[in-house]
């Protein structure tokens, strides 16, 4: 189990004072000249070899993702966009990073702008979360108060301004070409890529949007070096990790913990264990909603990582666990993630915008057994004509859920139809 | 948007107290020169607080019109959002999340709490304009579930006694206590902690 000493959020439960005189005392702030002394290269390299895959969801690789912007400035500004734009469900972990240890975020801020040439970035915060937007505000002002960012940021020679953009409630907004469409005023519409925001981002100037935990965790790694940081996971794996356990569980907690920790472990040490007994467990959704649902079985010895989630059908995702005991029922859980990605779909796309809508009227018949036996393959096989068919990647998270509940729970499915016609009978 | 019927007189006219005029300048300030159309989305949130919580159409084309933007963007930005009410909404806005996280811990009681609290249905507003009643998607909380929203506050770790409380409490003008309603200060366990309980976590 990870030591506190090598838990990166130490206030993430707001125990303590979240702002600059907290903050400095739990680390933040320390030696940040130095560290952009040693320049961008150092930063870039160092990041990644830590090894740190992007904490948002699609796992790319930090560092990688900092060495796609171009060196020297062509006349256009750089831009880092942060995206705040919480809203997977299961995932409430930037939330906590934004009201309770704001000022790492701040500071990773200036260190990830510094590393890709950016005199200026951007947060993308959701307009639900008022009170965290307040709370990052005063960080900000704070910094900009004792000469941390603003001109000649701590000291460095480096000028640099931090804004906060309130999202207004759209989901797609989480997309990052989507987000930055938003930030430029206009609706939340993805769009194609190439090219990719580091060519083409911002007001169509080179830019690097990255997730708040991933910018959180980079002032803490290149103090503590790149070493400690993947000396944590496996291989390919690395670090520590913030992680949401919400649904049956005996006490559901957000918690930062090792990669690559068994998940029956991580929630038996720290979430009080499935309610009723992890006997009594019947599937569990290991990323957040976009992620394909695993079987007791599955979950007995499943890593939280990249690739051991991967091998197993599903993925890390946000890493928000959601916990379903044996009284779920099961088809109208996945039926009402269908709801949602009905709600979300921006529309741009014909097979998402369509499709979503098919899906969830489908599987509001599954959950009513209202449905014919040969209608599981039929939507099993649309699933597959939305995967992969649109611009952005909402239509895959629409799909995998209902694979997921095909491949693990299809004895259900046929049951539940079995049952409906039985009961049209009597 | 919101999608509730009704009828209801839109103003012939808006515009911005000097106090929010200040607030949308700053706002405008934050976007590089030439990019005013970045504010397009706080600027319309601060017309919607102005006006009650809504946002009409004069508001809209007064804001496009601030911005030097075409209506018709400040109207596609307005619809696209689900935070813009284009319709009036209760003083308070009561907001339960009912997605799968919620749903696990019981967000239908919660429902059935405040439609039985406040006598509407979701998507309803009382007659004395007081509450409006919305069904939500995911609000980002969902360790804390089941929860709601109201206004720019979260109520979490919600049952039905404490979903009635809250909801009696702003009926007379109290300010009930927001975020966790149990026992436990945010996310951490509620039976104890089993992280951070060395002294690593500072002052």
């Amino acid at each position: 189990m990870l030591k506190d000493q090598d838990r990166i959020f130490t206030n993430i439960y707001g125990h303590h004072d979240p702002f600059l005189a907290g903050a400095r005392s739990r680390g933040d702030w320390d030696g940040t000249k130095e560290i952009l002394a040693k320049g961008r290269d150092w930063l870039v390299a160092n990041v990644k070899e830590s090894g740190l895959r992007g904490r948002g969801g699609a796992g790319f690789s930090t560092g990688l993702k900092w060495s796609f912007m171009p060196k020297e400035s062509d006349g256009r500004p750089h831009y880092l966009v942060v995206n705040a734009d919480e809203g997977e469900p299961g995932t409430c972990k930037d939330r906590e990073i934004m009201r309770h240890d704001p000022h790492k975020l701040v500071e990773g801020c200036l260190v990830a702008s510094f590393a890709i040439g950016a005199n200026a970035a951007y947060i993308y915060a959701r307009g639900e979360f008022y009170r965290e937007t307040e709370a990052l505000q005063r960080a900000i002002d704070e910094a900009y108060e004792a000469g941390l960012i603003g001109k000649d940021a701590c000291g460095s020679g480096w000028d640099f301004d931090l804004y906060i953009h309130r999202g207004m409630g759209a989901y797609i907004c989480g997309e990052e070409t989507a987000l930055i469409e938003s930030m430029e005023g206009k609706k939340g519409q993805p769009r194609l890529k190439p090219p990719f925001p580091a060519n083409a981002g911002l007001y169509g100037c080179p830019s690097t949007v990255n997730n708040v935990e991933s910018i959180a965790v980079t002032p803490t790694i290149l103090r503590r070096g790149a070493e400690w940081f993947a000396g944590f996971g496996r291989a390919n794996n690395t670090g520590t990790k913030l992680y949401n356990i919400s649904g049956h569980v005996e006490q559901p907690c957000t918690v930062e913990e090792e990669m690559s920790i068994p998940l029956k472990e991580l929630i038996e040490k720290h979430a009080g264990g499935v309610r009723g007994g992890w006997d009594n467990l019947q599937a569990i959704i290991p990323g957040g909603a976009s992620v394909p649902c695993l079987t007791k079985g599955v979950c007995d010895s499943v890593l939280m990582d990249f690739d051991s989630l991967k091998e197993q059908g599903s993925g890390l995702g946000t890493a928000a666990i959601m916990v379903m005991d044996k009284s779920t029922d099961i088809i109208a859980a996945i039926a009402r993630l269908s709801a949602f990605y009905k709600h979300e779909s921006c529309g741009q796309c014909t097979p998402c915008r369509e499709g979503t809508g098919w899906m969830s009227r489908m599987m509001a018949r599954m959950v009513a057994g209202n449905a014919s036996l040969d209608e599981i393959d039929l939507l099993e096989q649309v699933t597959r004509q939305i995967e992969g068919h649109t611009i952005c990647a909402l239509g895959d998270a629409a799909a995998w859920p209902i694979q997921g509940l095909i491949k693990n729970f299809r004895p259900e499915m046929e049951a539940r139809i079995e049952q409906a016609k039985k009961n049209a009978a009597a | 948007m919101s999608t509730q019927a009704g009828s209801f007189e839109q103003p012939t006219s808006f515009e911005f107290t000097s106090e929010v005029m200040a607030m949308a300048k700053a706002h405008i300030a934050k976007y590089p020169e030439g990019r005013q159309a970045s504010a397009v989305m706080p600027l319309l949130d601060l017309a919607q607080r102005q006006n009650d919580g809504w946002l009409p159409r004069a508001a809209m084309d007064y804001v496009a019109d601030f911005l030097s933007i075409p209506r018709i963007e400040a109207y596609e930005v307005a619809t696209f959002y689900t935070m813009y009410n284009l319709e009036p909404v209760g003083k308070h806005h009561v907001q339960v999340c009912t997605n799968l996280p919620c749903w696990l811990r019981g967000s239908d009681q919660i429902v059935e709490a405040a439609t039985r609290n406040l006598g509407i249905e979701m998507g309803e507003t009382t007659e004395d304009g007081m509450f409006t009643l919305s069904a939500m998607e995911c609000l980002g909380a969902c360790v804390n579930a089941p929860m709601m929203q109201i206004n720019d506050d979260y109520y979490e770790d919600l049952d039905e006694t404490s979903t009635e409380s809250i909801l009696t409490e702003l009926k007379h003008g109290q300010a009930p206590k927001t975020g966790s309603q149990i026992d436990r200060k945010s996310c951490e366990p509620i039976g104890g902690l089993t992280s951070l309980n060395s002294d690593a976590g500072g002052d």
